[in-house]
Parts: structure tokens; C-alpha cells; sequence
């Protein structure tokens, strides 16, 4: 293979700053070339470009700065991501919500199929992601001319922040579609770790019994331990939790160092979310709670006893 | 208005697939198929639009083999009015898919069509977002509440770290997370009354379309395995094994 391996990465932020799925991200990139770029899209976020110059790897950034590209719009975003697209072989997407909304738009325009969530790069062309849950590993092999992929994040170490000079070029933006309009953002203030980047998670489920025991009981341990929280969907469903906690299949997919799944039965679906954590915790009163069967430590308790034991230990 | 609602037959989402031992696919004989949950829960909010007169008529759009009929004929006994089926024998992917949905959007003209945001078999999620891009239209995935006026939709999605409120021109494209409904059970009448509904037979031939896959599946392999843990008795031995054993606190 001699086609050319220039790699494009769209970064993830909030204007402010870059978020840590651009650095996992940029990792995936390295596996498919050397000559990694990163599109910087928004409105007034110099900050952010300058942040992603200085990624470890990264060797260009081409900053899009106009107020089409502010609220993130998939219309809008996409067409600004396609006027590149044509001179890279590889473009990647963070597997966030973010990604996941443009990156099929983007893939439709160029008509090229869309490798979803890969967990590993093979070579250039081949790559590995999950299916049906996570239950089986799929190894795909594509031939189009560019490859459009969201990567799953917690499957890539993160490229250091610091220890790039890549240069910086502004590009000419696009105009707004006048499709759709962000009418407004509910953003979930948190001082905790986020959910998807956590060192450690605690995961509580329906057997919380309602919102206020929820962060009654498992708060105390996620601030010990300096944890994100996270949730079944049973809980979320329950409105113990909200949406945006819910770990799983069709939720969040986490790998931290260590999961603490208190009070979950462990259905395939909230499995697919976590199985990759390093340690898994259990901590349930059903002796036979599919849970116990992937958890390295298993604690058959009631959560309501042992949770604070446990906060009261550390 | 008329809303087009696309449905997958899946694998039912309570069995546990198992890989065939050389590698070629799953093995899927005698397994238990349903609509893909996120393709229910779009055909009840097309037929909750109905019932609150927004939607005029639902149409339910399958794309894949002859045994498909069977997931329309779920949809018509939700409420979908009629149903089409674009019968293949190739495996599709999702343009392929979004290349056929075009084609009949093309032909029907819905002002709204609404699909699942994902299958949970090949966990894409990929088609809504394509479809919206072939055919030009807003798009709005992950959502949890919609509501239509006139020409334009006022959508909810759920994205990392909350909630976002999105207005869309019409016609547009909405794709289905958990939290938009609770879908309904079909009735044995409404079961009944479904057979006599009309289910139209297509073919991507006849709708111009190249379903070609474009990529190539190597291989299909189990994921590892987590070897088997312990149980501890108590907090105290818990904590000893997360310090000294696992090393993760």
C-alpha cells in the first residue's frame, strides 16, 4: 500500500477547552499514519487550537473559526469537515455523542461506509470493533479511498498534552445550513471526574431505591476514592440517576482502573458498557446476579451496610 | 403530515450470541428475532404523532430479507398505517440502507422520518445520520422528546453532560434514544387487523440502488474472557485486595 496516510482528527471541545476524547483519538491516528492533523471547529476557540498544537503527534491543526460552527451542528459541521476530507485517507471521530452525530453525515457526502467505535487498529485498513453488545469482535477491512471511523476511546491510551509544536492554519468556514438551530444546552455542572475518562467509577442500581439514596449512599465513596459516578439503565430509568450517567451498550463505555457496580445485576447490556474496566468490584445481595460472574472481587452484601463501611475505611 | 418510520429485525436483545468456532459469522439457527427496541420505540412516537393528529399517516420501512414482513407486521399492529419492504438477501450496511430509505423518502415525501439511534446487533449507528445527509435534511439523534408545529420540529437530545434542545425545518430526520417513550404492547385485534394492512414488496433494483458492502468482514471472534474472581467476605479483606492485591486505591 503507497496511498498517501494523512490523518485528519476532529477534536472534541466546549470552546473552552479540549476534551481528553481528542487525545484518545489522536492515539487510534497514530496507528493509521504518521502525518496526523487536527480540525479545530467553533466559534472564538483559539484556546482550544492552541491546545491541540501542542499534542504529542499531532503535526498540523487547521482552526475553523465562525459562528456556523458554534453550537456543534451536525449540518454545519459536517460540510466544514467534507471540504477537507478529500485530501486525508483517514478521518476520526471521538465515539462520543458528538462524534457519533456527524461522523455518518460526513461518510454519506463522501459515499464511504463509516467504521463505528474500533477498539484496535490492524493496519491502515483494518481495524476491530465490537458488535452485537460487545459479544463478539468484528475485523473489517475497508477498501474506501477515505476511511471514516469513530473511535472508541477507552480502547486508546491518551497522547500527552504537552510536547507538540504543531503549526496552526485558519481555514475558510462555512455558512450556516439553516437547517436547525441550538435553542439551548442543560449542562450537568459536576466538580467530578468525567464519566467516560474516569480512573474510577462507582456504579450504583435500581436496588438504590430512589435519587436520594442513590447519591446518599454512593456519593461518600465516589469522593473517597475521587470517582465518577455511574449507573445501570434500570436506575436511570428509575430517575435515581441521570441520563447522562448511564453506563452500557447504549449508554457510556467506560475501561477505568477500577469499577465498583453496586447494587447491579449485570445484564449483557450494562456488561458491554464496563467489561473492559481492569478491576471490577460487585457488591450484591443476590448470590447469583450475572454481575458476580466477570466482577475480580465479588462482595455479597447489602450495599446499604457495606458501601459506607467501605467509604468509612478508606 | 406523513412520517416514515424505519425498523430493523434483530437478534432479540435478551439471547446470548455465540460466534461460530471458525470465525465466519454467528451462529443464528433457531435464534429468537424481534424489532430492533430503538425501531419500537420510534414507530410508537410515529403513532403517538398520529394519534395526536400531527401525523396524518405512518408508513413502516424494512430493508432485508422476506422474513422482515414479520417486523412490519409488528409495526402495522403498533399503528403503522402501511409498510414497505426493500427484500435483499445481501447483508447491508448502513449506507446501503440510507441509499434505500433516500430512494423511498424520495418517492413518499414524509416530513418527518424517525429510525432507532442504533441496532443492536451491528451497534453502528450510522443510519439516521446518513440518510439525513443523503437526502439534505436536519438532523437530530439521541432524542428524548419531539414535538411538531407547523414546519418546524422542537427536539431534545440527550448528549455527553446533559441535555440539548435543537429546532429543526421540516422535512428532518430524528433518531430514537431510550428515554422518548415506552413503547406499547400490540394487541391480538390489532395483531389481527394488521395482516389485512398493506405490506408493498420492493427491490433495490427496482429502486435504482447498489447495496454493494463496501467493507469486508475477516473475521468474527469472542471477546476475551474475564477469568474468574473472588468472593471476599468482607469490607475489611475487600479493601486489603484493592490496596495490595489489584493495587487500584
Amino acid at each position: 500500500m503507497t496511498a498517501p496516510t494523512k490523518v485528519l482528527v476532529i477534536a472534541e471541545h466546549d470552546h473552552v477547552s479540549l476534551k481528553k476524547a481528542t487525545r484518545h483519538a489522536v492515539t487510534a491516528a497514530l496507528a493509521c499514519g504518521s502525518d496526523v492533523h487536527v480540525l479545530v471547529a467553533g466559534h472564538g476557540a483559539e484556546g482550544v487550537a492552541l491546545e491541540a498544537s501542542r499534542l504529542s503527534g499531532v503535526s498540523h491543526v487547521l482552526h475553523a473559526d465562525g459562528p456556523a460552527l458554534a453550537d456543534h451542528l451536525a449540518e454545519n459541521l459536517s460540510t466544514q469537515v467534507l471540504a477537507l476530507a478529500h485530501s486525508y485517507s483517514h478521518v476520526l471521530f471521538p465515539a462520543t455523542s458528538n462524534g457519533k452525530n456527524v461522523a455518518p453525515r460526513v461518510a454519506a457526502l463522501l459515499d464511504v461506509a463509516q467504521i463505528s467505535d474500533i477498539i484496535s487498529v490492524i493496519d491502515a485498513q483494518t481495524f476491530e470493533r465490537p458488535i452485537y453488545a460487545g459479544n463478539a469482535i468484528a475485523t473489517v477491512r475497508s477498501g474506501d479511498k477515505v476511511k471514516i471511523i469513530t473511535v472508541r476511546t477507552s480502547a486508546f491510551d491518551a497522547v500527552d498534552a504537552e510536547g507538540g509544536a504543531a503549526s496552526i492554519e485558519r481555514m475558510v468556514t462555512v455558512d450556516d445550513s439553516g437547517l436547525s438551530t441550538l435553542m439551548g444546552r442543560e449542562v450537568a455542572r459536576s466538580e467530578r471526574p468525567e464519566l467516560a475518562s474516569a480512573r474510577i467509577v462507582v456504579s450504583g442500581g435500581r436496588a438504590l431505591g430512589s435519587s436520594e439514596k442513590f447519591l446518599d449512599v454512593l456519593t461518600p465513596l465516589a469522593d473517597k476514592l475521587n470517582a465518577a459516578l455511574g449507573a445501570s439503565r434500570a436506575a436511570v430509568d428509575a430517575g435515581y440517576a441521570p441520563n447522562d450517567w448511564q453506563v452500557g451498550q447504549t449508554g457510556k463505555i467506560v475501561a477505568p482502573q477500577l469499577y465498583i457496580a453496586c447494587g447491579i445485576s449485570g445484564a449483557i447490556q450494562h456488561q458491554a458498557g464496563m467489561k473492559d474496566s481492569k478491576v471490577i468490584v460487585a457488591i450484591n445481595k443476590d448470590p447469583e446476579a450475572p454481575i458476580f460472574e466477570i466482577a475480580d472481587y465479588g462482595l455479597e452484601a447489602d450495599l446499604f451496610d457495606v458501601v459506607p463501611q467501605l467509604a468509612a475505611a478508606l | 403530515m406523513k412520517v416514515l418510520v424505519a425498523v430493523k429485525r434483530v437478534v432479540d436483545f435478551n439471547v446470548k450470541i455465540r460466534v461460530k468456532p471458525d470465525g465466519s459469522g454467528l451462529d443464528l439457527a433457531g435464534v429468537k428475532m424481534s424489532m430492533n427496541p430503538f425501531d419500537e420505540i420510534a414507530v410508537e412516537e410515529a403513532v403517538r404523532l398520529k394519534e395526536q393528529g400531527v401525523a396524518s399517516e405512518v408508513i413502516a420501512v424494512s430493508c432485508g430479507s422476506a422474513a422482515c414482513q414479520e417486523t412490519l407486521r409488528s409495526a402495522l399492529a403498533l399503528g403503522a398505517d402501511r409498510a414497505m419492504l426493500v427484500e435483499t438477501d445481501v447483508e447491508l450496511e448502513p449506507l446501503a440502507v440510507a441509499k434505500l430509505l433516500a430512494s423511498i423518502a424520495e418517492r413518499e415525501q414524509p416530513q418527518m422520518i424517525i429510525l432507532g439511534k442504533q441496532a443492536i446487533d451491528d451497534d453502528c449507528n450510522q443510519v439516521g445520520q446518513m440518510l439525513a445527509a443523503l437526502t439534505a435534511m436536519p438532523q437530530a439523534t439521541f432524542v428524548s422528546k419531539v414535538t411538531v408545529n407547523d414546519r418546524h420540529a422542537t427536539v431534545t437530545r440527550e448528549v455527553d453532560g446533559g441535555l440539548e434542545t435543537l429546532r429543526l425545518r421540516l422535512p428532518a430526520v430524528i433518531t430514537t434514544d431510550l428515554r422518548l417513550n415506552e413503547p406499547r404492547y400490540a394487541t391480538l385485534p390489532n395483531i389481527m387487523k394488521a395482516k389485512k394492512k398493506p405490506l408493498d414488496v420492493l427491490t433495490p433494483a427496482e429502486l435504482g440502488i447498489d447495496v454493494t458492502p463496501r467493507l469486508a468482514l475477516l473475521k468474527l471472534a469472542e471477546p476475551p474472557r474475564r477469568s474468574a474472581g473472588i468472593r471476599v467476605p468482607d469490607v475489611a479483606t475487600l479493601l486489603e485486595k484493592l490496596k495490595n492485591e489489584a493495587k487500584v486505591i
